[in-house]
């Protein structure tokens, strides 16, 4: 358990490694933002026959560089009725869960370079997967904090719609996850990798059935705000949402948190249910293979994000909660339960499941009774 | 292995226990201090990371993950919601007695925690059980986490059962207080089968669908269906304030 590099103590070697480990795994998460924008705004411009950047560098790649540069150079607008030491928080609090969740995601296997055998992966703490929940629920703050702290009823409006919506998702977010601990026997991503490694039909996203890794995908789209979940930023509604007083570097670092954290949770989507870096291999540059077909199965859930931001219309804010309350939670605990029973015996997962069947059943039957009973009385009551 | 990491970083232990011990009375001083509710609030995050570090450095590590994710990530937003919604953020006079008494009595309760606290410390084996908690999870086989799960699904598993169907009792009645009172008689189980002059409430208002929305149980939205023309919490209704609150109180 736990990282090979602190099995010998810590010395000097080992805290340069460490250091080293997240230099690179900050600059690389800041270029993969970079490219991610770019990605974003041509695949959407390609899907809606647009041009899309390409200006800025070759195939406007370095649009997002202008765009930062000229975010830099904006005038920073405080709000007279703003809660200034909150507002100026805000921001903080959205980039910096964002940028350490991605601390427990492992890129790759294990390597050895001069004698120190460390992995490919920030940090492995005991508490693992967690520790990615923790991060999602301080980004709340951020987003709330912004909001309250504009002064402003939009960006309050915006900030209530978010907090709500990430609050109710992260139930089933945590359900999902569970099962995926209950499978691994361990709440560390690296042991949930390895459980997987051994062939495809390991992948948790065949071993829990789909249902988990579909639940977790919806969950995690509406925990980004993404679309078709962005009520959080719904422009026809809310002039820009949470955000709307916030300029220059400050509405830079939120959106470098959006997609920071876009990027994180594709990341953790493969990790949890897809294998992570697992994949075949070849015999030279062992070490690379991993690192490839883990940006390559992360890449393909960037595009799937995209994709859906294009293809799908924007929910209503009752349409939202009734498929987090009434959808997703009671699907992920049935799911939950199902899978705790399997791993016990196969015979009382068979068991556990006809009994939900039939409470369902039995649940929406009343329900439907109740409804057509109060739907009869409607016109009396009324007229 | 952790004995010689606890061996080599110790002074790092030390310095660790110093800055969160740090944070940890700032926030508290800062919730007390603070005469705004949503500064205090804030300030009470400051003071619960404090804690969840200091739960990591006695590696505890999942007591750590909960108190970040219970503590901060879902109570403290509560109250944030409630300070934000009950348009109790605004600035408050601390000179102000809201009971009587209430200072003289704070400090002998202060006196009393204090000792308390200094008595528990030199007999730290009285509340759990051992001198120190640390040691615990060493030697076991899946370490924290398991040993905790094992404590609390065999040895403990009545207790938190029991606390299981409290926190659903709770939820419960929070859902029967926040519902509103029907303004319309509600239906009783006679009234389909005494026919056509059965008492029927006059009402001259119109709006008949956003009553039914308020008033009747699960009337249209139990299974989300997108028929109900009109309803409380759309994104039109000019109000979503009063139906987010509700749904986050479950």
């Amino acid at each position: 358990m736990g990282d090979p590099l602190f099995m010998n103590g810590v010395g000097l070697a080992v805290l340069v490694i460490v250091i080293v480990k997240v230099l690179v795994a900050f600059a690389a998460l800041m270029v993969a933002v970079m490219f991610m924008i770019w990605f974003e705004r041509k695949v959407i411009s390609d899907m809606q026959a647009r041009i899309g950047p390409n200006r800025a560098g070759p195939f406007g790649l370095l649009q997002t560089l202008a765009d930062g540069i000229k975010l830099f150079f904006k005038e920073d607008l405080l709000p007279e009725r703003a809660d200034l030491p909150v507002f100026k928080l805000a921001p903080y609090l959205s980039i910096v869960p964002a940028f350490l969740a991605f601390a427990i995601v492992p890129v790759g296997g294990v390597v050895t370079v001069a004698g120190h055998t460390f992995d490919l992966q920030v940090a492995d703490p005991p508490i693992g997967i967690l520790f990615l929940l923790a991060m999602s629920s301080i980004s709340v703050y951020g987003v709330m904090l912004a909001g309250w702290s504009s002064g402003s009823k939009y960006p309050l409006l915006g900030s209530v719609r978010a907090s709500a919506q990430m609050i109710s998702y992260e139930a089933a977010l945590g359900m999902t996850v569970t099962a995926v601990v209950l499978i691994t026997g361990s709440l560390s991503t690296r042991a949930m990798v390895i459980s997987q490694a051994s062939h495809v039909w390991d992948w948790n996203i065949i071993r829990l059935g789909v249902v988990p890794f579909v639940l977790f995908m919806v969950a995690i789209t509406a925990e980004l705000n993404r679309p078709p979940f962005d009520l959080v930023e719904a422009e026809q509604e809310l002039v820009g949402g949470f955000n709307t007083e916030y300029s220059s570097i400050r509405f830079a670092l939120f959106y470098l948190a959006e997609f920071m954290n876009t990027i994180t949770m594709s990341a953790v989507v493969v990790t949890l249910f897809l294998g992570g870096p697992d994949g075949p291999g070849f015999h030279f540059l062992r070490w690379l293979w991993p690192i490839l077909w883990f940006i390559g199965k992360t890449l393909a859930f960037l595009f799937v994000y995209v994709w859906l931001r294009a293809a799908l219309p924007r929910l209503r804010y009752d349409q939202l909660m009734d498929l987090g309350w009434k959808r997703l939670i009671p699907l992920s605990l049935g799911w939950l339960l199902v899978v705790a029973a399997v791993l016990v015996d196969r015979w009382w997962g068979l068991v556990v499941a006809a009994g939900l069947v039939l409470g369902a059943v039995v649940l929406s039957r009343s329900a439907l009774v109740g409804r057509v009973r109060t739907d009869e009385l409607e016109p009396e009551a009324t007229s | 292995m952790s004995a010689h990491i606890l061996a080599a970083v110790s002074t790092v232990d030390a310095l660790t226990f110093a800055v969160s011990a740090l944070i940890v009375l700032a926030g508290a001083v800062g919730v007390v201090v603070s005469r705004h509710p949503v500064h205090a609030a804030l300030m009470l995050v400051m003071t619960l990371f404090g804690v969840a570090v200091l739960f990591v450095e006695q590696r505890a590590e999942f007591l750590a993950a909960v108190q970040v994710i219970v503590y901060a990530g879902a109570i403290v937003v509560l109250f944030l919601f409630v300070i934000m919604f009950l348009g109790v953020d605004r600035r408050e006079s601390v000179a102000a007695e809201p009971l009587r008494g209430q200072r003289p009595l704070a400090l002998v309760l202060v006196v009393l925690g204090f000792a308390g606290l200094v008595v528990l410390g030199a007999e730290a084996h009285w509340s759990v059980g051992a001198h120190s908690v640390a040691g615990v999870a060493r030697g076991q086989a899946g370490g924290n986490v398991a040993a905790l799960g094992r404590a609390v699904f065999t040895t403990y598993l009545f207790p938190f059962e029991v606390t299981a169907a409290l926190l659903v009792i709770a939820v419960v009645g929070a859902v029967v207080l926040a519902r509103r009172p029907p303004r319309i008689a509600p239906p009783t189980e006679e009234v389909p089968f005494e026919g056509a002059d059965v008492a029927r409430p006059a009402s001259g208002e119109p709006g008949g669908s956003e009553r039914r929305a308020d008033g009747e149980p699960g009337g249209g939205r139990a299974d989300g269906e997108p028929a109900e023309p009109v309803r409380v919490g759309s994104p039109s209704d000019p109000r979503p304030g009063g139906e987010t609150s509700v749904e986050v109180s479950r």
